[in-house]
């Protein structure tokens, strides 16, 4: 095995290690009631993910009720702008409107497996309460969505959805109100009953084995694109540009490209209203090494270590935390990281929306803004862009800023 | 006597008279910084062992009334430097041994190099680290150890019994055994075999054992008794404090 840490096959497939690290980050921070419902949890992934009998029910599921897979368009008139070769990955296409049924999907079919009676779930923008409340009515399981209050209100249009899709939804209005708050109190709920809830936790974020179980859910985004762009490009992209919030559409996206070493790797975090603390949710490029519900990884904080409230136009990127592999891949310099404002990103959805069709969410419009960064540095390049989840969710918002603007 | 040992010795000293050892929790700084000091003082006399919250603004493992004693702390100012130097500048501070509550990264914040003769310099005998699971706590462990303050572990009534001995066996100043699953703060019902939990915890630990988790009644605090060797009273002081009432007179009415 290649111990160097660089573009190896070897190199990264040996992370997480038997402690879920990623080189220092990732670990197990939990009070001491969930230790044994994560010892579960990961015996359970060790035991199902690789089974035949789950793969097979995976994949069904995947095709036929998730729509999977997704298509990888050819943006047109972004290339010609870009005087780049622009291609996205459809995840906005995906049922519910985002990557995030990839992982909602699997982990409720691993908490049936382990013999969950309800599942729990956060959410942020909505996009995995949406999810998690879709899969469960799918596979007849009861299912509580905890949501910042800050969210219930700037993300309406979801939280009549998940009711519809029956769930219970409950407002948090304890420390930041917004995602951060959401998830502790997910915890809160989960530490009262260890045995019989599922925690289906939405980004690749938390305690050891979630980073690890939420990147393998979504790496399905990444492998099909990658056959895709050989199929219809002919090559592998030059770079592949993801938006960062928790990072479970980034690393899915990014992780079966690790090993290509001609495939640089982008990241967008949000940039939000500039780089002052408080001001963004750029938690890999302005954060500091620290421990955030459940790992360690880099977040937002202040020198006593309180945790910072964050600032993001995209409720979905509006967390003070990342997922700890990618403050390893940035460490390892295998995956640059940089942000994008709230102006640049919502001139990129309204870009995209005009020239493409597609309007994508306000998270996704990270990515897109991100990947025109790059091409401006880099004319020609074969650029994958990750859509990973599209904008009608976010038209309370685009009202009251790129509409407004243009009324 | 390393300051770790003065904590298991105040609750052996407890239950030595006949009776249980009372751990006080207060949020440092709750409900005001001004009144800290009195505060503690008054605490330190009814309890056995002091512990005080450093507030954090993600408390995972506290319910509805630590945390808001934790968000207010921390909008009034409170910090771990600020603590610290209080409990240095503190006198007097009563007899009871203090301890300190406080979630991983504050610690981490402040140092792991710095904080242990920081904390024995304020009069610190110990720490308990809601979410460090001893698969963690090596690194703290290591650096309080060379202060001699104590590490305490947390055993919870879903901790298996083979990882009960394990937690036991590195058990310092006491066990903290939780009462039940839950965050801090809810009643705890104490049913016959939450009472079995803590026989069980009793016979492997080698230092005293204290239960913990929504105790509030002198009914609690009895049946609990003859079963561990002390109990810890946190929202419910808490509570206390912020209504203003006399720490010591509600402390005394548990037993």
């Amino acid at each position: 095995m290649n111990t160097r840490a660089g573009g190896t096959a070897a190199a990264f497939a040996r992370y997480p290690d038997a402690k879920g690290r990623y080189g220092k980050f990732g670990g197990r921070y939990v009070p001491e009631t969930l230790v044994a419902a994560l010892d579960r949890l990961q015996a359970g992934v060790e035991r199902y993910l690789p089974s035949a009998d789950f793969q097979a029910e995976y994949a069904l599921e995947l095709k036929t009720w998730v729509g999977r897979p997704t298509a990888l368009t050819y943006a047109r008139t972004l290339s010609k702008r870009w005087g780049a070769e622009v291609w996205l990955k459809r995840e906005d296409l995906a049922h519910t409107g985002a990557h995030k049924i990839n992982n909602a999907v699997g982990q409720i079919l691993l908490a049936k497996r382990l013999g969950a009676k309800r599942i729990i779930a956060e959410t942020g923008a909505g996009q995995h309460g949406v999810a998690s409340a879709a899969a469960a009515a799918r596979l007849a399981m009861p299912c509580v969505v905890y949501m910042g209050a800050v969210d219930v209100e700037r993300q309406a249009p979801n939280v009549g959805r998940m009711k519809l899709l029956g769930a219970t939804v409950v407002p948090v209005t304890g420390g930041d109100a917004t995602l951060r708050a959401a998830i502790d109190e997910a915890l809160r709920d989960w530490v009262s009953d260890p045995e019989s809830t599922y925690y289906a936790l939405g980004s690749a974020v938390g305690p050891h084995p979630y980073p690890y179980l939420v990147r393998e859910l979504q790496a399905v985004i990444g492998r099909e694109a990658r056959a895709q762009m050989l199929e219809l490009a002919g090559a592998l992209p030059d770079v592949a540009v993801a938006c960062v919030g928790g990072g479970s559409n980034a690393i899915g996206l990014f992780h079966p490209f690790l090993d290509d070493a001609g495939v640089r790797l982008l990241g967008i975090e949000a940039g939000g209203r500039g780089p002052g603390l408080g001001d963004n949710a750029a938690s890999l490029t302005a954060g500091t090494p620290g421990v955030l519900q459940g790992s360690y990884t880099l977040i937002l904080q202040d020198a006593f270590g309180q945790v910072r409230e964050t600032h993001s136009v995209s409720a979905g990127l509006d967390y003070s935390g990342v997922g700890p592999e990618h403050a390893f891949l940035m460490a390892s310099g295998r995956v640059r990281y940089e942000a994008a404002t709230d102006d640049e990103a919502l001139d990129a959805l309204s870009e995209c929306a005009k020239c493409e069709g597609i309007l994508p969410a306000i998270e996704s419009a990270h990515a897109f803004a991100g990947a025109r960064r790059y091409a401006a540095l880099n004319p020609g390049a074969r650029i994958l862009v990750g859509c990973s989840g599209r904008g009608d969710k976010d038209m309370p918002i685009l009202q009251r800023t790129v509409l407004k603007a243009t009324a | 006597m390393a300051p770790r040992d003065t904590i298991s010795a105040a609750i052996r000293a407890a239950t030595e008279r006949g009776r249980p050892a009372l751990v006080g929790f207060m949020t440092a700084g709750f409900p005001s910084r001004a009144k800290f000091g009195v505060n503690l003082a008054a605490v330190s006399k009814a309890c056995d062992v002091v512990e005080i919250g450093v507030p954090f603004t993600d408390p995972m493992a506290d319910g509805a009334t630590i945390q808001r004693a934790s968000f207010a702390a921390l909008a009034d100012g409170v910090t771990l430097p600020w603590i610290l130097e209080t409990l240095r500048d503190a006198s007097p501070r009563g007899p009871a041994p203090v301890i300190l509550m406080s979630y991983l990264n504050p610690l981490l914040a402040y140092g792991l190099e710095r904080l242990p003769r920081a904390a024995a310099a304020a009069g610190v005998a110990g720490f308990i680290v809601p979410d460090l699971p001893f698969e963690e706590s090596g690194d703290l462990a290591q650096a309080l150890d060379r202060e001699g303050l104590a590490l305490v572990q947390m055993v919870t009534p879903v901790t298996p019994a083979e990882r009960l001995a394990k937690l036991c066996a590195a058990a310092q100043g006491f066990v903290y055994a939780v009462t039940m699953t839950g965050t801090t703060g809810k009643s705890a019902a104490v049913p016959a075999d939450v009472l079995a939990y803590m026989d069980r915890v009793k016979r492997v630990s080698p230092v005293p054992v204290c239960a913990g988790f929504g105790i509030r009644s002198r009914e609690q605090v009895a049946l609990f008794a003859g079963h561990v060797d002390g109990v810890i009273v946190g929202s419910a002081l808490v509570e206390a404090l912020e209504r203003g009432d006399d720490p010591g007179a509600y402390l005394k009415s548990l037993r």
